[in-house]
């Protein structure tokens, strides 16, 4: 399969990348890892008469870790995040849910920048940023701004970024508590047929704080504030894990699609929120 | 058709400079280009891995890089792991615990279990399983794939040892 021809640049930095964003509108775009974008480009499902490597920007490489947050840069790989010993110690979900992303070879390639600037539903993270309440650093021809995970996401292949914008990094308050990422996927390297990310505070044998988030159960990420809801001021028992799934299930919009019939997909969010909470609980 | 590029490539350390169109994947430069057919294209879909290659230390499906993106990078095929008269450990282990039966998948599998075990020269079982994960086998079924590597571990590793 050979993608439609187009023209290709190597920006050395943003400024670079910045003003050929402008100078061709919509028929520019980055390019990360190109693991989402080159198999669309050779399905001819993207055309990208001008594609934009960004590679040699810089500066979008760093995880950095201070008192109370993480910044990971755009062009972070899969690979990178779990490599990192420091990052694993404050945030072990990310290892935890980067190592259940694609194969080896896609991680080396595959950016946390691409991933959860990718706007597919089957991505991961996504619904992991939601669950930390990430934020994104987007900057652009206007200068940079934030936005939250939670409010990023507008429909498939839809976000909040404008088209002139670039997902610099990524900015997540230091997680507390349990946690755990779990996937059901039909094998390896497949996006999920449900996926949940939890985080949950233990004080005392009573939920403190709990963050539920779902991938590719809606054509966007479900962050459920209503299933972490359910937990707060419980015991984690089967009666508030029973709610929180309840409410879950009242959150996410599957369709059919060849991972299966709605009924399905929503049996399997289930049983994948119950095992994730579960998990979370143990180690908080 | 858009402009041609200038691209320079190390592969198997020889230096290689042509022109080509940026779109041209990075797996069709190295077959039909550089004449280098080790690496496969099974799927074209980047699920298989039997395009696998190095580059700049990264195991790479070579079907889903552009050559654009892999100008200036350093590429090790199957062809630069060892030849008919060096075998490397881990294609003389392939041989020996039949890692192998058609075949097709082999360049793929060797080329990314060598950057397997430059990463983790003493892998588990279960490493191993999750480390090749990215290659897909329609013959052998995997058991004597994760076999081969284990024994060219063993033999790496003993050869290290006696050098030192
Ligand atoms: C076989 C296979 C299996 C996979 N399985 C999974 C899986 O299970 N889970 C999962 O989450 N992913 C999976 N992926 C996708 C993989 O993780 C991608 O690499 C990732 O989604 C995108 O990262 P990238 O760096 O490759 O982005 P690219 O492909 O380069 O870009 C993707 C999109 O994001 C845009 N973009 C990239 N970077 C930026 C930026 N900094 N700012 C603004 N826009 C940007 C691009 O313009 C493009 O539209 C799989 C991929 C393959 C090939
Ligand atoms: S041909 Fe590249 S992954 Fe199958
Ligand atoms: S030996 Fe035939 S595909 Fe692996």
């Amino acid at each position: 399969m050979i993608p439609a021809a187009f023209e290709y640049y190597r920006p050395k930095d943003m400024a670079g990348v910045l003003s050929l964003l402008e100078q061709h509108g919509d028929d520019a775009r980055v390019m990360a890892g190109g693991h989402s974008l080159i198999p669309m480009m050779k399905l001819r499902m993207a055309e990208v008469p001008h594609l934009i490597d960004l590679q040699d920007v810089g500066g979008m490489s760093d995880i950095d870790i201070d008192a109370d947050s993480i910044r990971i840069g755009a062009m972070v790989t899969q690979a990178d995040i779990i490599d990192h010993a420091d990052l694993a110690d404050v945030a072990p979900i990310l290892r935890e849910a980067a190592l259940q992303i694609a194969d080896p070879q896609v991680r080396y390639m595959g950016t946390v920048g691409g991933n959860v600037a990718n706007g597919d539903p089957g991505n991961d993270m996504p619904g992991l940023m939601q669950c930390l309440d990430a934020q994104f650093t987007l900057v652009g021809s206007g200068g940079e701004r934030s936005v939250r995970a939670r409010a990023f996401y507008e429909a498939a292949y839809m976000t909040a970024r404008e088209d002139d914008e670039v997902l610099t990094a990524v900015k997540i308050p230091l997680p507390e508590g349990g946690y755990a990422y779990e996937k059901q996927k039909r094998k390896i390297g497949d996006y999920a047929t449900a996926a949940a990310a939890v985080q949950i505070v233990n004080d005392g044998g009573t939920c403190a704080a709990a963050s539920i988030a779902m991938t590719n159960l809606s054509d966007t990420p479900i962050y459920s504030e209503a299933a972490g809801a359910a937990l707060v001021g419980t015991s984690v028992d089967d009666a508030a894990i029973k709610t929180a799934v309840a409410a879950m299930l009242g959150d996410i919009d599957p369709s059919e699609d060849n991972r299966g019939p709605v009924a399905f997909k929503k049996h399997v969010a289930g049983v994948i929120l119950r095992r994730t909470i579960e998990r979370a609980w143990s180690r908080a | 058709m858009s402009k041609k590029m200038h691209i320079k490539l190390k592969v198997n350390g020889k230096d290689e400079e042509f022109l080509a169109e940026p779109r041209e994947l990075l797996i069709y430069t190295l077959r039909e280009r550089l004449n280098i057919t080790g690496p496969h294209i099974g799927c074209d879909t980047s699920h298989c891995g039997a395009c696998t290659v190095t580059i700049n230390g990264k195991s790479v499906k070579s079907c889903t890089m552009f050559v654009a993106q892999a100008d200036g990078g350093d590429i090790t095929t199957i062809e630069g792991i060892g030849g008919p008269d060096d075998l490397h450990p881990l294609q003389e282990a392939f041989k020996e615990h039949h890692g192998l039966q058609c075949g097709f998948c082999t360049p793929g599998m060797i080329t990314r279990a060598a950057k397997l075990l430059e990463e983790n020269p003493n892998p588990t079982e279960e490493e191993i399983r999750f480390g090749m994960a990215g290659n897909i086998c329609r013959c052998t079924g995997y058991q004597n794939i994760v076999k081969s590597i284990q024994a060219a571990a063993a033999e790496m590793n003993a050869a290290k040892e006696a050098a030192e």
